[in-house]
C-alpha cells in the first residue's frame, strides 16, 4: 500500500544523516530542559504567560504593526510593507539599487529563505553571502536548512571539511576550531567589502520601535558595522507590545532554541545613525512581510503565529528526528512547519496537506514550545480541512465504513465475534491494506471479540 | 480539561472499555472491573457502547468521529465518572470531542461529557483520593507513559500507585518522554517512522531488562508488544490495571 511521502523520505534516508539529526535534536531538547527546569523549576507559567502575550499581539496585529511603523519612522526607519514574496524581494531590491549598493552580507533569517532572496539577488547582479556558519556552509553547498536555529543540523563535520576543501578554503581539515577560523578569515573580508547588510529580526517592539536581533556569532553586529544601509526584513508577526515583553521572551527563547540562557549576543537597535549614535548604517529599512500571514491569522490555526521560532518542537519531535528538515519540502520543518508551511503557500495547500499527517500527535511539541502552541490541535485541524477538500491521504484507511459499525451496536456486537475468524485464517490472505501494513512489521494479538462481555454478563449471574 | 467546571466524582461509575479492550484485551476490562470493585464502585457497563471516535478524528474524519461519538453521548447518559482504562480514550473525550465539536449546536452536551471522563489511574488517584495501592508484585517494570496523557495527572498517578505496591520497582529509562511511534493510522501509513520510533523506545525501555513493559493504554502496548514479537525480542506487556489487580490477589 503507498505510504506517506515523508515516511518514503525517512526510508531512503542515509544512516549518517538520520543520526547526525538524531544525536542533534536529541541533544538540543536535552539541554532545553536542563536549563529551563534549573532556572524556572516549572516553566510552564513563564509559557503560558509569553503565549498569551503573542496570541494578543497577533489578535491586535492591525494596531501594533501600525503603532511599530509610526515608532520606527521616528527613529528614522523607512517601514515597507510586502504582501507578497515577490513583493518583498523587489522592495529590497528597490532599496539596494537606490543606494548604489551591489554587495549584500546577510544574517541569518528564515524569511529569506521563505522569499528566494539569495536566488533572486544573485539574477539581479548583487552578490549576497551569507554570514552565519551555518548558513554560509548552507550556501556554499547549494543546499538548505534542515533546521531552524541549525541549519546544518543533518551535517557532520566531515561533511564540512570536505565542503571547505571544494571551496579552496584550505585544505581537508575537520577540526571545528580550524574550520570556524578559516570562515572567520573569509568572512571577515566580505564585511569589509559590504555595501549592505541584510538581517531577519527577532522582534520589534511596537511601543518603541526597538528592533532586536539575536546571534551566537556576532555576525549580525559585523554586517552591520561594515555597511551603509541595513535592510530588515521581517514577518508581520514579529511584533510584541511593549518592551518589558522582551523580557519574558528572550528569557525563553534562548532556553528553548539552545540551552542558553541569553544568547551571546542580544542587539537593541533603535535606528540608523544618527547624533546620538554616530556609528552603524547611515540608512535603515523595514520591510514588514505578509506571504501568506494574513491569510493564517484569518484561518483556524492563528495560534501558529505565535511562534518564535525557536525550533524545540522540532528537536523534541520524534518524527523529525527519523526523517529530517529537508523531508517536510518547505523552509519550516518539523511540528512548526506541518502547520505554518501549508498555511503560508495559500491555495497550494493541497500540495502539503500530508505534512500535518506527519505526527503521531504525541504532544511533545506543545509540551516544550515557549509560547504554548497547541500543536497537536492545529495539525488536526489541518487534517480535517484536507479531508473537507477531499485530498488523498496515503495509507490512511477510510473512516466511514468504521462510522457506520460504531454507531450501531448490534453490527458491532456481530463484527466483534466474527473477528474470530481472524484466529482461523492465515492473517496474509486479509486483504486488508492497513492490516497487511500492520503485519509487515508487527504480529497481531489473538481475537478475543466479546469475550469480556460474556466475562461480565457470566459474573453479573452467578453474584 | 477544556472546561473550568468541576469533574464528575463518585463511587457510582459508568465503564467504557474501549474497542482494543473488547476486539483484543479482554483482560485488561475484567481487571480493571476488579479494580473497580476493590474501591467500592458501582460500574455500570453500558451494553451498547463501541468506541470513542478516535480513528476517524486522528485521520482527520471529523464528520465519522462527530458520528461516533454522538453515539458515545447516547451510550453514557447520566452524570457519574465515565472510567476508561486508556489515556488515549480518555483524552478522546475530554479533549478531542470538545475540539471537533467546537462549531456544533451539540457543544454543551459534549462538554457535559467531557467532564465526565476520567483515565483510570488518575481517577483512583485525583477522583477518588487514593493514592496507594495494597497488595505485593514481586517485579521489575518499564512503565510507559502514553502520550495521550501528557499535561493530566495520568502518568504521575499511575507511577503514584505502581511504586506504592510492595515488591515492585519501577526502572527509570532514557528518553521517557518521546513516544513509541503508534499514533493511531500513523502505524500503517508512516510504517517506517513508526517502527523506527518504536525500536527506540524498545531500546530504552527494555535496556535493564525489566520483567514487563507496563503502560495505561492498550494501544501503544500492542505496536511494542507486536513489534518486539515479530523482531524476536520478547517482553511481557501488561496494563496498569492488570498489574494493580494481581497485586490484590496477592494480597
Amino acid at each position: 500500500m503507498a505510504h506517506q511521502q515523508i515516511d518514503t523520505f525517512a526510508t531512503d534516508l542515509s544512516p549518517e544523516v538520520q543520526e547526525a539529526v538524531h544525536a542533534n535534536s536529541a541533544a538540543g531538547t536535552e539541554k532545553r530542559f536542563d536549563v529551563l527546569a534549573t532556572d524556572f523549576g516549572d516553566p510552564n507559567p513563564l509559557r503560558k504567560l509569553a503565549g498569551a502575550i503573542k496570541q494578543h499581539t497577533i489578535e491586535n496585529l492591525d494596531q501594533y504593526l501600525a503603532q511599530a511603523e509610526t515608532q520606527l519612522a521616528k527613529h528614522g526607519v523607512k517601514v515597507h510593507f510586502a504582501v507578497t514574496k515577490e513583493d518583498a524581494c523587489q522592495s529590497v531590491l528597490a532599496i539596494l539599487q537606490a543606494a548604489d549598493a551591489t554587495k549584500v552580507v546577510k544574517s541569518k533569517s528564515m524569511i529569506s529563505e521563505e522569499i528566494l532572496l539569495n536566488d533572486f539577488l544573485g539574477a539581479n547582479g548583487v552578490t549576497s553571502v551569507e554570514t552565519d556558519l551555518g548558513e554560509y556552509i548552507i550556501q556554499i553547498d547549494h543546499d538548505h536548512p534542515s533546521h531552524i536555529v541549525k541549519p546544518i543540523l543533518h551535517k557532520n563535520r566531515r561533511d564540512i571539511a570536505r565542503s571547505f576543501e571544494r571551496e579552496g578554503l584550505g585544505d581537508y581539515n575537520d577540526d571545528p576550531e580550524t574550520i570556524t577560523r578559516r570562515a572567520r578569515t573569509f568572512l571577515r573580508q566580505k564585511y569589509l567589502e559590504a555595501d549592505a547588510a541584510i538581517t531577519g529580526a527577532n522582534f520589534i517592539v511596537a511601543e518603541t520601535g526597538r528592533m532586536v536581533i539575536v546571534t551566537n556569532e556576532g555576525n549580525s553586529r559585523f554586517c552591520l558595522a561594515g555597511s551603509r544601509v541595513h535592510i530588515a526584513l521581517v514577518g508581520i508577526e514579529k511584533l510584541v507590545p511593549s518592551d518589558r515583553d522582551l523580557g519574558v521572551m528572550l528569557n525563553l527563547l534562548g532556553r528553548s532554541a539552545t540551552g542558553q540562557q541569553l544568547t551571546v549576543y542580544t542587539e537593541f537597535i533603535s535606528g540608523p545613525a544618527h547624533g546620538d549614535q554616530p556609528s552603524g548604517p547611515k540608512e535603515m529599512h523595514v520591510i514588514f512581510v505578509d506571504n501568506g500571514r494574513v491569510e493564517t491569522l484569518a484561518s483556524d490555526c492563528r495560534e501558529i503565529l505565535r511562534c518564535i521560532r525557536c525550533g524545540a518542537c522540532m528537536n523534541v519531535c520524534p518524527v523529525y528526528r527519523q526523517a529530517s528538515g529537508h523531508a517536510y519540502r518547505s523552509v519550516y520543518p518539523g511540528p512548526l512547519g506541518a502547520v505554518l508551511s501549508p498555511l503560508l503557500v495559500g491555495k497550494k495547500f493541497p500540495e502539503l496537506a500530508d505534512l500535518p499527517k506527519a505526527s503521531s500527535l504525541c504532544g511533545a511539541c506543545n509540551e516544550v514550545c515557549p509560547v504554548d502552541i497547541p500543536i497537536p490541535d492545529l495539525l488536526l485541524r489541518l487534517r480535517n480541512r484536507a479531508k473537507q477538500e477531499h485530498l488523498p491521504s496515503p495509507g490512511t484507511p477510510p473512516m466511514a465504513p468504521f462510522a457506520l459499525l460504531a454507531s450501531s451496536p448490534i453490527l458491532w456486537r456481530t463484527a466483534m465475534k466474527a473477528g474470530a475468524a481472524m484466529n482461523v485464517i492465515p492473517h496474509g490472505m486479509i486483504p486488508v491494506p492497513a492490516l497487511q501494513d500492520w503485519l509487515k512489521l508487527r504480529t497481531l494479538p489473538a481475537w478475543r471479540g466479546g469475550k469480556f462481555r460474556t466475562w461480565l454478563k457470566d459474573r453479573r449471574k452467578n453474584h | 480539561m477544556e472546561s473550568t467546571a468541576p469533574r464528575a466524582t463518585g463511587r457510582r461509575v459508568q465503564l467504557m472499555a474501549t474497542c482494543l479492550c473488547d476486539a483484543f484485551y479482554d483482560d485488561v476490562a475484567v481487571a480493571t472491573v476488579e479494580v473497580l470493585e476493590h474501591l467500592g464502585c458501582e460500574i455500570e457497563f453500558p451494553e451498547n457502547q463501541t468506541c470513542c471516535g478516535q480513528p476517524a478524528f486522528n485521520s482527520g474524519d471529523w464528520d465519522a468521529s462527530r458520528k461516533v461519538m454522538r453515539h458515545a453521548l447516547d451510550v453514557f447518559p447520566g452524570d457519574v465518572p465515565i472510567v476508561i482504562p486508556s489515556g488515549s480514550c480518555a483524552a478522546m473525550c475530554f479533549h478531542g470531542a470538545p475540539l471537533e465539536f467546537e462549531k456544533e449546536p451539540d457543544l454543551p452536551r459534549i462538554n457535559a461529557f467531557a467532564r465526565r471522563a476520567w483515565e483510570l489511574s488518575d481517577f483512583i488517584v485525583n477522583g477518588l483520593g487514593v493514592t496507594s495501592w495494597p497488595g505485593r508484585f514481586d517485579a521489575r517494570i518499564a512503565f510507559h507513559r502514553a502520550c495521550h496523557t501528557r499535561g493530566t495527572g495520568s502518568g504521575e498517578a499511575s507511577l503514584q500507585l505502581l511504586r506504592s505496591i510492595k515488591g515492585l520497582e519501577v526502572l527509570p529509562f532514557g528518553e521517557a518522554e518521546q513516544c513509541c511511534g503508534f499514533g493511531g493510522t500513523f502505524s500503517v501509513s508512516f510504517p517506517h517512522i513508526s517502527a523506527s520510533m518504536g525500536r527506540l523506545k524498545l531500546d530504552h525501555a527494555l535496556h535493564d531488562a525489566p520483567d514487563y513493559l507496563v503502560s495505561g493504554d492498550m494501544s501503544c502496548l500492542m505496536h511494542l508488544g507486536g513489534l518486539s514479537e515479530k523482531e524476536s525480542r520478547r517482553i511481557e506487556t501488561r496494563h496498569l490495571a492488570q498489574i494493580l489487580r494481581d497485586a490484590l490477589h496477592s494480597a
